[in-house]
């Protein structure tokens, strides 16, 4: 993700440079109202599951390999290192001093949607929200719900080690001001049911562009290059794949795609890899019929070559 | 029954003949041999998906061609062969040789400790390539780059 968030961070750097009374307007943080989350119905954990491993939260929030041993307690993940500096994915336990305990559903669900924290401070994107901030309420009502269920922990989150001025909060305001909306990554001409359930899961809480999107100077998504793929966000040799019908997916069927999710081999019996192993294997939770939605909407999406 | 057998037996003998291809290049050769560690996976999966039918002895050479290969696999990256021919192969192999090797054991090991059990059915096929596959993602997760 280095890449990533160098360019997020120069825009930054550019946005702070613009000055004044408009920047601050600008880059002021922007909560939904508590009215945003009132009114839904009783939470369902079992739909919260199903989030909770759509959205991978588990593959940033807890030790490595602790999933895999059964072990759901997201008490801090892997640092992610970047050239600015390195995040310490936090603790959301629900330990109330060291984890979201604490949290109200509003204030959850302004950092799942607004990139807002408790404290009506601005949230780093290397916490995807730019994807997330496209789910609906009642699916984060259900999702905190969850979280709720899962073993508690004390740890205390590490601070981010990020250099100055990249350490100041504030400035994330511009590049949220630019690039964090709800509004679809694709218009697609007809969409049925099940395409529909696809583009939801895969833009927004699947965040899947957040890695095979490539983006512009300022970390925004390129236009016209929806998940066509990206270079190796670690720099270097590598690249993640373009996933439109106009790259090596041409030649996979829905079920081929769907089937890759659910157990990592290609059709030709190559092993998924790099970072996708992560996601591959919360996608393998999912009920068979979200990983054919997800499949579905690949197949309908603009290709890009 | 009679032709899967045959394939059963191509299968063995194509992981062989990788074998004493030795004087391609080292990028070549554990390219194939990942090629053959694709198809006996193809083998298992086929099986699971009700492609084709169980048969113990496509089991038993698929589980044959992983152990194989897996003692010979990591010493097909020596020093010089980290770019070239289109490999896929991670920096991070040379950086971390012996986690290399160690995951390449660990694949090994798991093949060996089914091939002595030998699973008897489709649901243990299906078991089987489960156990597998995590250990080819486990290796790819870190040491292969995709082009
Ligand atoms: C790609 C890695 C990544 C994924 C996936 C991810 N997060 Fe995070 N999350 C982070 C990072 C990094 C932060 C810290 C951001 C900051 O400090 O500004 C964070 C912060 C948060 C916070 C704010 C916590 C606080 O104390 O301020 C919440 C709540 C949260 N994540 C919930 C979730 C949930 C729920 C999911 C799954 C739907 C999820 N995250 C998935 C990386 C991730
Ligand atoms: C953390 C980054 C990341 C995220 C998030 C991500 N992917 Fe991937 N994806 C990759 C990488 C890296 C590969 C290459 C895998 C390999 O090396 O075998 C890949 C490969 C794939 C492939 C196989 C393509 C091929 O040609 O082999 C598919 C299909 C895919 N991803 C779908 C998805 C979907 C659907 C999502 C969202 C639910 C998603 N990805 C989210 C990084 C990511
Ligand atoms: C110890 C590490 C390791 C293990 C275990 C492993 N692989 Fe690989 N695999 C690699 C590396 C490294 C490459 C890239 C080789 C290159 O391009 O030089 C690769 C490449 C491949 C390829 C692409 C070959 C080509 O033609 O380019 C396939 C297919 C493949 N692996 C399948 C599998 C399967 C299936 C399994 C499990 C049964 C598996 N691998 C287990 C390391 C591993």
């Amino acid at each position: 993700m280095a890449s990533l968030f160098g360019k997020i961070l120069g825009g930054l750097a550019l946005a702070a440079a613009a000055g004044g009374a408009v920047f601050w307007f600008i880059t002021a943080p922007k909560p939904l109202p508590e009215s945003a989350f009132a009114g839904l119905s009783i939470p369902d954990t079992v739909n919260g599951e199903r989030l909770f491993w759509a959205g991978g939260c588990v593959s940033c929030h807890a030790p490595k390999g602790a999933a895999e041993k059964g072990d759901l307690t997201l008490s801090g993940g892997e640092p992610l290192k970047t050239p600015f500096g390195t995040f310490y994915p936090p603790n959301i336990t629900a330990d109330p001093d060291a984890g979201i305990g604490s949290w109200s559903l509003a204030q959850f669900g302004n950092a799942m949607l607004r990139g807002v924290d408790d404290e009506g401070e601005h949230l780093y994107p290397a916490f995807p929200y730019g994807s997330y901030s496209r789910m609906k309420p009642q699916d984060i009502a259900d999702l905190f719900e969850f979280l709720k269920t899962l073993p508690k922990s004390n740890k205390a989150s590490a601070e981010h080690a990020l250099a100055f001025p990249y350490s100041i909060r504030r400035l994330l305001g511009g590049w949220q001001f630019l690039y964090l909306n709800a509004k679809p990554r694709v218009e697609l001409a007809s969409v049925d049911e099940k395409v529909a359930r696809g583009q939801y899961l895969v833009e927004g809480p699947g965040h899947c562009g957040e890695c095979h999107t490539p983006r512009d100077s300022m970390g925004g998504f390129l236009s016209g290059k929806w998940l066509a793929g990206a270079p190796n966000p670690e720099g270097g040799k590598g690249r993640i794949p373009n996933i439109t019908p106009g790259g090596e997916l041409a030649s996979w069927s829905e079920t081929d795609i769907a089937s890759y999710l659910e157990t990592g081999m290609t059709p030709d019996f190559d092993s998924v890899g790099g970072s996708m192993v992560e996601v591959q294997k919360n996608m393998a939770h999912l009920p068979a019929s979200d990983r054919e939605a997800i499949a579905a909407y690949l197949k309908a999406i603009p290709a890009v070559k | 029954m009679k032709l899967k057998t045959v394939f059963a037996a191509t299968l063995a003998l194509s992981v062989v003949a990788g074998a004493v291809g030795a004087a391609e290049a080292p990028q070549v050769v554990r390219k194939d041999m990942m090629e053959g560690m694709g198809k006996a996976m193809g083998g298992l999966v086929n099986i699971v998906k009700g492609k084709t039918e169980y048969n113990a002895d496509v089991v038993k050479a698929s589980l044959t061609t992983m152990v194989d290969t897996m003692k010979t696999f990591p010493d097909q990256f020596p020093a010089g062969s980290e770019t070239g021919h289109k490999t896929e192969a991670s920096p991070k192999i040379w950086q971390n040789m012996d986690d290399f090797k160690a995951k390449a054991a660990k694949l090994g090991t798991d093949a060996s400790a089914l091939l002595a059990a030998l699973p008897a059915d489709k649901a243990a096929v299906g078991a089987a390539v489960k156990t597998l596959g995590a250990d080819c993602g486990a290796c790819h997760e870190t040491y292969r780059l995709k082009d």
